[in-house]
């Protein structure tokens, strides 16, 4: 890359060819001011903020050499007019004063102007303490001004952009900051400029509203008060926050988050999260995060949390104490031996599974992860290596996204994935239906629904290894020639990245897949390398994690339970999930096996329980998660713990020490500590590696807002790619084979992001864009069926069983291929994996 | 001298070179500007000449940009990236600029000399595909444009295949809908992509990142209907008319008070004094002239003594009384007017036009808007004079393009030429006479 | 719909630009869906936006930013009288005041019928005819050059006049 000198306010900088004056002089810790102008958004050099005087070197047309003054130092050009340092790149020799009078003269008319229209009102704006404007104002602005107050425009206050933001239009500098990130960045133009001139103001036309999964983040950049979240607005002043690092649970993203807290009166003087914030890593989540994620926190302060252990008396659970309960809970676990049924959900921490992991192990007795998507041990294998990140990826790389509706199941990496595309990645989309990244394919390729394992082995044998016996529903597939062309690209790209969801998958299918995407990987030689590897689009923050820790999910959970004589039940709700387990009496009868159940909530499972043991939410303790990338990375304790009550490792460390076990109880570092001693890809990880930190570009969230917006700066860890287990030989998967039934429909399980889980339904303000549980119908299908849109249904197993009668109403689209269901996850619908199913009319009409 | 209007006669031979419609009314048909030699420049453009050849004669022949900022016309069709395709044109008929009326005539009387100049500039491009931005206001006009494209189709000057070579060639009309800032270059682009009729940032010019960012070149109305007669009488021809520097004639738009206002073709180089009292008749009435604004509104105002009255009207002369010759728009005002209400009138026309991007155009020209306001109703001080120039000045060299500085022209030289009308407006009085 | 019913000259419009440009095509759509009302409706920027592959607020946002645009339902004719400088220096102001006198509105304001609506705008290239105004309607734009306050008028009547019978007929508003 070519180097280029310049000065900028006396100080020399040397920056790559192409570099904006602006950022070369932020590298050098030289703040040029900017309001419209965004490291992450092209410069559009409107606000004008960023004035300078700049200066050339005077180039002699017939020697081309730089022209000297009689001291022998090149003669200096500067233009009639201040330039923009933001739209401006540098130039080799060239001299740029930011600090000249007329320079400084420029930023003090401009700063001028936008006050003329900016209302006074920032002893109660929500931005104020952290408002660019202010700041800037303040640095560098006039002091006065000399526009009338009473010729200043008066417009709306309180406008609902949708309700999750609201725009204050006064405040507005039209820096259109939050309409080009709408728009450029998340390509979700539902906000966008109205009418010119003076009389510009943001608006939304589009139904309903401002809707993008990506709203928030148009706060944190809004150099000014007039976006703000309905969760923060008029909820606190900037000065009184704390923060502290966390990583958001929502997704396998890991996105790292900051939480700002206060202590108020209005809660009994208790510590109380304000709002979650995004904190910058540029190998995760950049310095953006998803609404999910920003306002989806609030059951961690649910009132309905569990506070007290509940043990079961005469058929009643009832209060005890927290020693009753892990007695009682170790007794039976050491009756119970190797009947240890241990089923943990990918939302617990790494040490929470490790702790778990060992008393479970300790006792001979199973460890089962509760999910349904496969290949955990395979990303482990094949995955991104350390150094990776998508934002290194553009024309050198293929990334290929299969059964994944990646916008629904992880919104930053379909961020990312489409960044990468733009760059000028080839982007393979492979899914059996449209999806929002099939805008940015370069090729697509549509398989049935189940076919997706088929349809990568369909691509790995147009390009090498021959597997004969393909299932039939991808024949017509093998000979096309966009799959051609899709596995052509794949394996002529000098990097590729395959990323795996749970798109119409069970565990079964997703295993296979897992394996094909696998071979894929090594077919075309994509393994082991920078920026090459299969990553997991999993439906939990931690389940890599937990695969990393040896657990694993079982294809049939209920008659693998049947053995069961003690069941541990941590951060999972099978019962809550298929009402089945709760007519076939398969959990909870007294026959059965005895059920401790640990959640934050009283779930359907726990209702079952012997004992009910709480928890501490991620919130209120420390630990660990591994991301889909295989990063590790800190959370850290955001408010104080409630009394009385124990992280989940914890717990299980201290039902461990009853039967005896070393086992630790009290920190999460030396829990850590303990498992990276013992699990070879951790090895020499510890608390502190996960703490560091390294410079990051843009730099943001230190003094100057100005700049990045109002994202956190990372001090506390940026975490740890971990390093590839050993790489697994060539094996072909078992496929299975889903066809379609015939009779009855296909229905497929596919993931929402706004669905009903516990972790989001606490989030009231999110209600509005969580559905009533519903299905999507293919329309032909549907009027074939005399079902209309909107009616209520019921779906019925062909094997049998009623599913208790759980209802849905009925979405018709064209784009759903004909016979199959949509059945999306943690809607109360037990949709596992293609389930052959019959629809009919429920008799009551939902409301 | 014409016959219809009365008026002399522009070229050696007499006749009008651009507003020939004045000599020929009917020559909006095809049939009748055929007659007259139309479209053999474009015959002989595709069949016998290289585009770089055509370029060159346009180069040659010193034709500048008559949309108002003088840019040698061939020398912009050289800058094209030949390494982008595909290429487009897109003739600017936006004509918003207040005292402005000159392209209107020329698409309404003389079509086909125009749309031939399209071509033209699209064959020495290479572009396929030409747009014509016409302001929304030109409704009828765009229709009638329409027909005629639809004529030359009909008669094989455009489409597939033209002249029995593998050029082709379509010509599509695009109405505006109501924005002066469409009239700058990459706004205009913008618009015609179906977004903001805001101003890209430059670099990168047209040429190299245009219209659906590939290669283009913008070229305005007048400009454009130039280009036929380069190619069919010369190069060394058009620079016979004009000056040395301000090649070829020029239409003056003639407005404000002035007897016999309207489109004026002359040779660049004619003086104010010739074309207000020769060709416009004089002032209306029993005034003086007081003041010249040269390109419009956007001008800066001339104060109309002998010496500027005799200024040639060239790119070249017009600077050194202080103004620009723009597009040529020039607006007369006699004595009765006061200054302070004509930058009034024009402030408004700015805030109204401001496309709102760049914060000293949208924030200066409303408050500029408000100053005159005050100074205009009487019930304002020197201060507020003051203040407006100090505002004008801060508008000035800021913007993103170029409507900001051309809305502080009319104020700055107003207050710096015409100070006692501002003394008298602030003592609740209108005219300084 | 409006999709439906114009689906030729859709085609028509959205001939006249590349394929992979067919937001280009937004403004002759706007114009095409302003035809019958003399707005925009929001339904017609749902449907132009599915049209075109944008957003139903990118629509709007062109709308907004054009003056011959319009989001809410007004006069079925706008009487737009050019009050710029060069028209100003022959009398326009002075017209348009007369015209509204003659009419008994003031400007900005509707006929009582809701017919035309007399406003004052910017430029209209025509200086030299002063004084001018042009007429929108649904239908499109005409110039109406060297006018007097009652040539003006006349043609106010004749406007409204027929959007009475537009209305009979069940078009217009």
């Amino acid at each position: 890359m070519k180097m280029v000198n310049l000065t900028i306010d006396g100080k020399t900088v040397t920056v790559p060819e192409g570099t904006l004056i602006v950022n070369a002089a932020k590298k050098v810790g030289i703040d040029i001011p900017v309001f419209c102008y965004h490291p992450k958004m092209e410069p559009v050099g409107m606000c004008r903020m960023c004035l300078v005087e700049i200066g050339r070197p005077v180039i002699d047309r017939t020697t081309g050499q730089v022209v000297r003054e009689d001291d022998g130092s090149p003669k200096m050009q500067f233009g009639p007019k201040l330039e923009t340092a933001c739209t401006t790149p540098v130039s080799e020799g060239m001299v740029v004063l930011g600090t000249s009078e007329k320079a400084k003269a420029g930023r003090q008319d401009i700063i001028e102007f936008l006050l003329t229209s900016h209302p006074l009102d920032c002893p109660i704006c929500d931005k104020g303490g952290e408002c660019p404007l202010q700041n800037l104002t303040m640095e560098f602005g006039p002091g006065e001004s000399r526009y009338l107050y009473d010729e200043k425009m008066h417009l709306a206050k309180h406008v609902p952009l949708g309700e999750l933001i609201y725009l204050d239009r006064e405040r507005c500098i039209q820096c259109g900051r939050c309409v080009r990130f709408q728009d450029q960045v998340v390509d979700d133009p539902v906000i966008g400029f109205f009418q010119r001139g003076r009389s510009l103001e943001i608006v939304t036309y589009s139904e309903p509203g401002f809707d993008s999964v990506f709203s928030g983040n148009t706060t944190d950049i809004c150099p000014v008060g007039a976006l703000t979240t309905t969760d923060f607005r008029f909820k606190a002043r900037p000065w009184e926050l704390r923060s502290a690092a966390s990583i958001c649970t929502q997704c396998p993203v890991g996105c790292n988050i900051a939480f700002n807290t206060r202590r108020e009166a209005v809660s009994g003087g208790k510590w109380v999260i304000k709002r979650v914030m995004p904190r910058q890593n540029e190998w995760v989540n950049e310095i953006w995060m998803c609404d999910k994620g920003r306002f989806g926190y609030h059951y961690s302060k649910s009132a309905e949390r569990l506070t007290q252990p509940l043990v079961r008396r005469q058929g009643e659970l009832a209060p005890a104490t927290w020693e009753e309960a892990l007695s009682f809970v170790a007794e039976r676990f050491q009756q119970a031996g190797d009947g240890l049924f241990s089923i943990a959900g990918g939302r617990l921490s790494n040490e929470d599974l490790y702790n778990q992991g060992k008393l479970t192990d300790s006792l001979g007795g199973k460890k089962v992860l509760y999910g349904t998507m496969g290949g955990g041990d395979l990303t482990a294998q094949s995955g991104l290596v350390p150094g990776s990140n998508f934002s290194d990826m553009g024309k050198e790389t293929a990334i290929l996204v299969v059964a994944s509706d990646l916008h629904e199941e992880a919104p930053i990496w379909w961020l990312r994935v489409k960044q990468a595309a733009e760059r000028g990645a080839q982007l393979i989309v492979a899914n059996p239906r449209p999806t929002r990244l099939d805008a940015y394919a370069t090729h697509l390729v549509r398989y049935p629904y189940g076919s997706e394992a088929g349809a990568l082995l369909a691509m790995v044998n147009t390009l090498s290894a021959k597997r004969p016996d393909l299932p039939e529903a991808v024949a017509n597939l093998v000979r096309s020639p966009e799959l051609k062309a899709a596995a052509k690209a794949f394996a002529e790209a000098e990097n590729a990245v395959i990323l795996y969801g749970s798109e119409g998958t069970g565990l079964e299918t997703s295993t296979a897949l897992a394996q094909s995407c696998q071979n894929l990987l090594l077919a075309t030689g994509h393994i082991g390398r920078i920026n090459n590897g299969l990553v997991a689009v999993w439906q939990r923050v931690n389940d890599q994690g937990a695969w990393e820790l040896g657990w694993r999910p079982v294809a049939n959970l209920p008659e693998a339970m049947q053995a069961a004589r003690a069941l541990y039940v941590a951060a999972a709700d099978p019962a809550g999930d298929d009402p089945a387990y709760l007519a076939e009496g398969r959990l909870g009868s007294q026959e059965q096996a005895f059920l401790v159940v640990q959640d934050l909530f009283l779930t359907a499972t726990a209702r079952l329980a012997d004992v009910v043991l709480p928890v501490q939410a991620w919130t209120e303790r420390e630990g660990s998660y591994t991301s889909g990338e295989r990063r590790v990375q800190r959370f850290y304790p955001v408010v104080p713990e409630l009394a009385d009550s124990y992280a989940d490792f914890s717990v299980a460390g201290q039902i461990g020490k009853r039967l005896g076990l070393d086992m630790e109880i009290r920190l999460a570092g030396r829990t850590f500590a303990r498992l990276a001693s013992e699990t070879p890809a951790f090895t020499g990880l510890s608390y502190a590696r996960l703490a560091e930190v390294v410079e990051q570009w843009p730099i943001v969230g230190r003094g100057d807002l100005y700049y990045g917006g109002t994202t956190y700066e990372n001090s506390q860890g940026i975490g740890v790619q971990l390093p590839l287990t050993s790489a697994g030989g060539l094996s072909w998967p078992k496929l299975v084979e889903v066809g379609m039934p015939k009779i009855g429909l296909l229905a497929v399980p596919i993931t929402r992001l706004y669905d009903h889980g516990s972790t989001l339904l606490p989030s009231s303000m999110l209600h509005q864009r969580i559905p009533e549980p519903y299905v999507v119908l293919n329309d032909q299908d549907a009027e074939r069926l005399k079902i209309s849109e909107g009616a209520a249904i019921q779906l019925i197993p062909a094997e049998g069983g009623s599913w208790l009668g759980v209802r849905a109403i009925a979405r018709l689209r064209s784009d759903v291929p004909e016979r199959i269901v949509l059945v999306p996850r943690s809607f109360g619908l037990p949709v596992a994996g293609p389930t052959v199913v019959s629809v009919r009319l429920a008799e009551r009409v939902l409301a | 001298m014409d016959a219809d209007t009365g008026l002399p006669s522009q070229s050696q031979n007499g006749q009008y070179l651009l507003l020939r419609h004045r000599d020929t009314p009917s020559i909006g048909e095809l049939e009748v500007y055929r007659r007259l030699g139309g479209f053999e420049a474009w015959q002989k453009v595709i069949t016998s000449m290289q585009p770089g050849q055509v370029t060159d004669v346009v180069k040659t022949s010193g034709l500048r940009g008559r949309g108002g900022a003088g840019f040698p016309t061939g020398m912009k069709w050289a800058f094209i990236d030949n390494k982008n395709w595909p290429h487009y044109v897109v003739a600017n008929a936006d004509e918003s600029e207040p005292g402005t009326f000159k392209d209107r005539e020329i698409m309404e009387g003389n079509p086909f000399q125009f749309l031939e100049g399209v071509a033209i500039c699209a064959y020495a491009i290479q572009a396929n595909a030409a747009y014509v931005y016409l302001r929304g206001e030109f409704w009828q006009l765009a229709a009638w444009l329409d027909r005629k494209i639809a004529e030359m189709e009909a008669a094989g000057l455009l489409g597939e295949k033209l002249f029995g070579t593998d050029y082709s060639l379509h010509i599509y009309t695009h109405l505006g809908a109501g924005a002066y800032i469409c009239g700058e270059e990459t706004a205009m682009l913008e618009s015609i992509e179906g977004k903001l009729g805001q101003p890209r940032l430059r670099p990168p010019f047209p040429p190299s990142y245009g219209l659906f960012g590939k290669p283009t070149v913008v070229n305005n109305v007048e400009t454009l209907t130039n280009v036929p007669l380069i190619i069919e009488h010369g190069a060394e021809w058009y620079r016979s008319l004009g000056t040395e520097k301000s090649a070829g004639v020029k239409i003056f738009s003639l407005s404000g008070c002035v007897e016999r206002p309207g489109n004026y073709e002359l040779p660049l180089g004619t003086t104010f004094r010739e074309l207000i009292f020769t060709h416009g008749g004089g002032i209306t009435g029993d005034r003086q002239v007081k003041a010249i604004m040269a390109a419009g509104a956007s001008s800066a105002l001339i104060v109309a003594n002998e010496e500027a009255l005799d200024t040639p009207m060239d790119y070249e002369s017009v600077p050194r009384v202080g103004a620009q010759l723009g597009s040529a728009s020039v607006i007369v005002i006699d004595d009765s007017v006061s200054i302070p209400w004509l930058i009034n009138k024009t402030m408004h026309f700015f805030k109204h036009e401001s496309c709102g991007k760049c914060t000293p155009c949208r924030e200066g020209t409303f408050w500029m808007m408000h100053l005159t306001e005050r100074i205009v109703e009487g019930s304002a001080t020197l201060e507020d004079v003051e203040l407006l120039q100090d505002v004008a000045n801060q508008v000035k060299g800021k913007c993103l393009c170029a409507l900001g500085d051309f809305s502080t022209e009319a104020v700055l030289t107003g207050i710096e030429r015409f100070r006692p009308d501002f003394e008298l407006a602030v003592a609740g009085s209108a005219v300084a006479n | 719909m409006f999709a439906e019913k114009y689906s030729d000259e859709i085609q028509a419009i959205l001939s006249k630009y590349p394929p992979e440009q067919r937001r280009a095509a937004v403004m002759p759509l706007i114009y095409l869906a302003q035809r019958e009302q003399m707005y925009v409706t929001k339904q017609a920027m749902v449907e132009i936006a599915e049209i075109l592959g944008i957003s139903s607020t990118d629509v709007a946002s062109i709308v907004g930013f054009y003056t011959l645009y319009y989001d809410k339902v007004g006069s079925t004719y706008r009487v737009q009288v050019c009050t710029d400088l060069p028209c100003a220096l022959r009398g326009a102001e002075q017209f348009l005041e007369g015209l509204c006198n003659n009419l008994g509105i003031r400007v900005g304001e509707t006929t009582p019928d809701g017919a035309v609506m007399v406003e004052a705008v910017m430029c209209l290239a025509a200086c030299d005819k002063a004084p001018m105004f042009q007429v929108q309607s649904g239908d499109g734009l005409s110039y109406h050059e060297n006018q007097t306050v009652e040539s003006a008028a006349s043609l106010v009547a004749e406007l409204r006049r027929k959007a009475q019978s537009k209305r009979r007929d069940g078009h217009g508003r």
